[in-house]
């Protein structure tokens, strides 16, 4: 007593502390131990599930091929335009002749030809005959300038040239340094000569990383003699020091001289459409990093020069597909409610023994392997299938006739109803289970005929077991790939089907992943509906 | 007059109830058998009637239940006999039992014995079409993977059954397909790599998930919603988008792995195809387990505490033997999930990797080879012992938390 009296301040906890700060305390440790708890598996899901879809969803808007393997060309083309009505002048052929000899020489051309030709077809073969035949171009510069000094185009020479001092210096001293130690230019020969010292240390790098050669010892690139006219041309005051200056000297006083080649004639020589400027246009508009173009191509549009615009009639399928998939996985839910509720009803209105009987045989579909109810049905409906020669053996179809009851939308909806079914029943059981009988007796003693006294009474407590189990189904079916895929045919497809397709057969991933985020989005706003309808802390498995 | 209610169902009329339905019975089985032996469908109709009328006659005039029974399904069964071989016997019996069975249904008022008396005859109509119905459903559902199991003993390559097999011929039947899984290398190695993927994608998720579910079930937890959205999602999200996230990402993996692990390629593609099952089967952990915790009484836990255990101690001495038949049938779900997974396999997984269900996938999409149906069968039975092992479990759990009133 006399202890209270004397304290008028906060409540103590027994160690002395203030109460609420004891309190708070222990809360947050609480906090902080349900949150190390969960930390591993919450880190886990983090990396081998949120991430990669993560990754899959960046696929579907990342376009840095063009930029990566072209990155002249499209900084050239930034100022050429498909109203210009032409292909781009002679700046924007240097520098794809520039780009396309790496690439050619990495194999990097052939990938981004079949990039674009997902956009406009007949690039991919562009691409590649260009490949083969783009170092010729420049051939005439590399003879003119060894007939003026043969030093023009030694390769050893031009790598004293254009490294910096260090560099020569470091493998003076030990010839190995020559592949292992990454070239470098000199600042002061790339500020006089800027093009040809890009595409020497262009060619320098690739023959120390991709053919772990010594560039002094390598073959000379076309390229490289044609950069040094390009350069010089522009430039005929361009000065070097060291041994060469006398050469470059001679070079630039030779080069106003020289027979012209016309880039634009040599890439058409190779094929004309590099005269096409449509050619010009798809990769001017897939030069940005970043791109629209996959989601375009999801919905059936595509990019023109006037902006986005649907394709044509007949080039429409995604649109028709997604429009499919819904329509398909609508039929199926619906098909499931009509056969899940009666069952749902009888289980849960039996006495328990029986009920749990039941029950069995709506888990045992729900526990066996997909694949093996996949097969069944496959066997099942085939046309030298169990059910087709039930049906010739009643005499209800003849011979000739059998039924086409596989590789088919038929099919597709059979199958997957039997699959899913269980996914209807479980739920919509355990609310029937909580409906009592009596309120539908009560309905009748107040003088309500059977049907009004299931449709408004039953039925309406039924719903939210009906809701549940449509959206579950719904959302299983639209993402579904096994069972279209084995008895779906051709009409009877998902768009998952298609998705599959883009990734393991034309390996136009971005488009797969554009395809995959819309059914994403779809299938999240799914879930946000069971979450608010449900709940998802309230996902039963198993009764 | 009115009839005075005693408690008894009254005695349908013979003439004008039993004999007629009993007759259109005999009809739609004289239909059939009229059908399939080429007899013609009316003659079949009008046969059948005239026997299934003379059956319900004979039956429930002369005979007792069990003689009447037995003695329709042997006279039947004959009759089947002369007109198919031994597939018409087996129709024969069958027919014969269901024709003896329904003449006493109808006869002894069967069919409104679940009713209250005052039923109008409406009412006993639908309840009984409504019975009808569901056991069509029913049948729908089990239908076809009981179909399947016979066909798996076919002696031949076909996919139905054979006239041999109709026949009941021994010559019809064989394990020869049971024998091609056992023995070919194209079976036994993705068993293999089945049983090898499963078990450790299933302690994985296993183990992760039942710590994260008692961390969730725990009264103050920050965020709970939104992390309970992610550990769910794997479920939610289409497997074909999982497969295709994780196909880039896996692959970037794998190239890592064996560049800075070194680590060799079977090893590594193991790894991907386990990570990534053990990602699909934590959902199934964590809602088994926290709908065990639900009913947790944590005041045991206190208790324990109280008398001096520590953490550990009441985590495995307290807790985890209330909760562990939550954990193994989590454990069930995560390893079918596992062991019936074939998309992400697909995508993830190398042809070293290649597990039975990817297997299964490819013999039904090109060469379709009967051993599939021999695996499949395999397949039902092992999903059957589960079934019954994750039923038990339930009940024990539910025994065991005192929420089952049995």
């Amino acid at each position: 007593m006399t202890e209270t009296s004397q304290h008028s301040g906060p409540v103590l906890a027994a160690d002395g502390r203030p109460l609420k700060a004891s309190l708070a305390r222990a809360l947050r440790r609480e906090k902080l131990r349900a949150m190390l708890l969960i930390a591993p598996l919450l880190v886990f899901i983090l990396i081998t599930f949120v991430v990669p879809i993560g990754q899959m969803l960046f696929r579907s808007v990342e376009n840095q091929i063009v930029s990566d393997v072209l990155p002249r060309t499209s900084e050239a083309l930034e100022e050429w335009s498909y109203n210009d009505g032409a292909a781009p002048g002679e700046a924007v052929f240097f520098a794809l002749t520039q780009d396309m000899v790496v690439a050619a020489e990495r194999k990097e051309h052939t990938r981004l030809g079949s990039r674009l030709n997902y956009e406009e077809s007949g690039i991919s073969s562009l691409f590649r005959k260009s490949g083969r035949k783009v170092d010729e171009i420049g051939e005439g510069y590399a003879d003119q300038f060894e007939a003026v000094n043969p030093m023009l185009v030694d390769p050893a020479a031009l790598t004293q040239l254009f490294a910096t001092s260090a560099w020569s210096e470091a493998v003076a001293s030990d010839a190995e340094l020559a592949v292992t130690r990454t070239f470098k230019v000199n600042k002061d020969v790339a500020e006089a000569l800027p093009r040809a010292s890009d595409a020497f240390r262009e060619f320098a790098v690739f023959n120390q990383s991709v053919d772990e050669k010594d560039p002094r010892k390598a073959k000379l690139w076309n390229s490289v003699s044609l950069a040094l006219f390009e350069d010089l041309r522009q430039n005929p005051a361009a000065t070097v020091d060291g041994p060469a200056s006398a050469a470059i000297a001679a070079a630039a006083a030779a080069v106003p001289a020289f027979d012209v080649e016309d880039l634009a004639q040599s890439f058409a020589k190779i094929d004309k459409d590099w005269l096409d400027p449509e050619v010009w246009t798809v990769i001017k508009r897939y030069s940005p990093e970043f791109t629209n173009g996959y989601f375009l191509n999801a919905i059936d549009m595509e990019k023109t020069v006037d902006g986005p615009a649907w394709r044509d009639e007949d080039q429409q399928i995604y649109l028709k597909l997604f429009w499919r998939t819904m329509l398909m996985s609508m039929t199926i839910t619906i098909s499931c409610i009509l056969l899940g509720y009666p069952v749902a009803w009888l289980l849960a209105n039996l006495p328990t023994r029986q009920a749990n009987l039941l029950m069995i045989l709506v888990l045992l579909p729900f526990w066996t392997s997909l694949l093996v109810r996949t097969s069944a049905w496959k066997v099942l409906l085939q046309q030298q299938g169990v059910i087709n020669d039930i049906v010739v053996w009643l005499g209800l179809v003849s011979d000739e006739n059998r039924l086409q009851l596989i590789n088919n939308a038929t099919g597709t909806i059979i199958a997957m109803t039997h699959i899913l079914l269980p996914f209807m029943i479980l739920p919509l059981f355990s609310v029937l289970k909580t409906i009592p009988p009596t309120y539908l007796r009560a309905a009748k003693s107040l003088g309500a005929t059977n049907w009004t006294a299931f449709w408004r009474v039953y039925f309406p407590q039924s719903v939210p077991g009906i809701g549940a189990g449509s959206i579950l189904v719904f959302i299983m079916s639209i993402g579904y790939y096994i069972t279209p895929e084995i008895v779906g045919g051709t009409k009877g497809v998902f768009i998952s089907n298609r998705i599959a397709y883009h990734i393991s057969s034309s390996l136009n991933w971005g488009l797969a992943a554009a395809l995959g985020a819309i059914l994403l989005a779809v299938v999240m706003l799914l879930y946000w509906a069971y979450d608010r309808i449900v709940g998802i802390d309230n996902v039963k498995l198993g009764g | 007059m009115a009839t005075v209610y005693n408690g008894e169902v009254p005695t349908p009329s013979l003439m004008g109830f039993t004999i007629p339905l009993t007759a259109a019975l005999g009809g739609f089985f004289g239909l059939i058998a009229g059908q399939s032996t080429g007899l013609g469908g009316l003659l079949g109709i009008a046969s059948g009637a005239v026997a299934g009328a003379v059956i319900a006659y004979v039956l429930i005039s002369f005979l007792s239940y069990k003689i009447g029974r037995l003695a329709t399904i042997i006279v039947v069964g004959l009759i089947g006999v002369s007109l198919g071989g031994p597939l018409g016997l087996v129709v024969g019996l069958s027919a014969g039992a269901i024709l003896g069975w329904c003449a006493y249904w109808l006869h002894l008022g069967r069919y409104r014995a679940s009713l209250p008396p005052y039923a109008t005859s409406g009412q006993v109509l639908w309840h009984n079409t409504f019975k009808f119905i569901c056991g069509c459903i029913f049948f729908f559902l089990i239908a076809p993977i009981i179909t399947i199991i016979p066909l798996s003993f076919n002696a031949q390559d076909f996919f139905t059954f054979t006239p041999e097999m109709l026949a009941l011929d021994p010559a019809g039947y064989s394990l020869k397909h049971y024998q091609d899984f056992f023995t070919n290398d194209d079976w036994l190695r993705p068993m293999k790599n089945s049983l090898i993927i499963a078990p450790f994608a299933t302690i994985i998720s296993v183990s992760l998930g039942t710590l994260a579910a008692i961390g969730l079930s725990q009264s103050h937890v920050p965020f709970r919603r939104a992390i309970m959205a992610i550990l769910i999602s794997p479920m939610i999200v289409p497997l074909i988008i999982s497969a295709t996230g994780m196909f880039f990402f896996y692959s970037q993996m794998g190239l890592w792995m064996e560049e800075y692990l070194n680590l060799s390629k079977s090893l590594t593609g193991y790894i991907k195809v386990i990570l990534a099952h053990a990602a699909l089967g934590i959902p199934f952990v964590i809602i088994t387990v926290t709908a065990t915790l639900v009913g947790f009484d944590n005041s045991l836990t206190r208790a324990a505490a109280n008398m001096g255990a520590t953490p550990t101690v009441t985590f495995f001495k307290v807790q985890m033997p209330l909760i562990l038949p939550g954990v193994i049938s989590g454990a069930l779900f995560a390893f079918i999930t596992s062991f019936d997974e074939v998309v992400v396999v697909l995508f993830v997984g190398a042809a070293a990797q290649k597990t039975l269900p990817w297997q299964m996938f490819t013999g039904l999409r090109e060469q379709i080879s009967p051993t599939i149906l021999a695996v499949a069968t395999i397949l039902v039975i092992v999903s059957i012992g589960l079934l019954a092992t994750v039923e038990l479990l339930r009940r024990r759990s539910e025994r065991l938390r005192g929420l089952s009133p049995n």
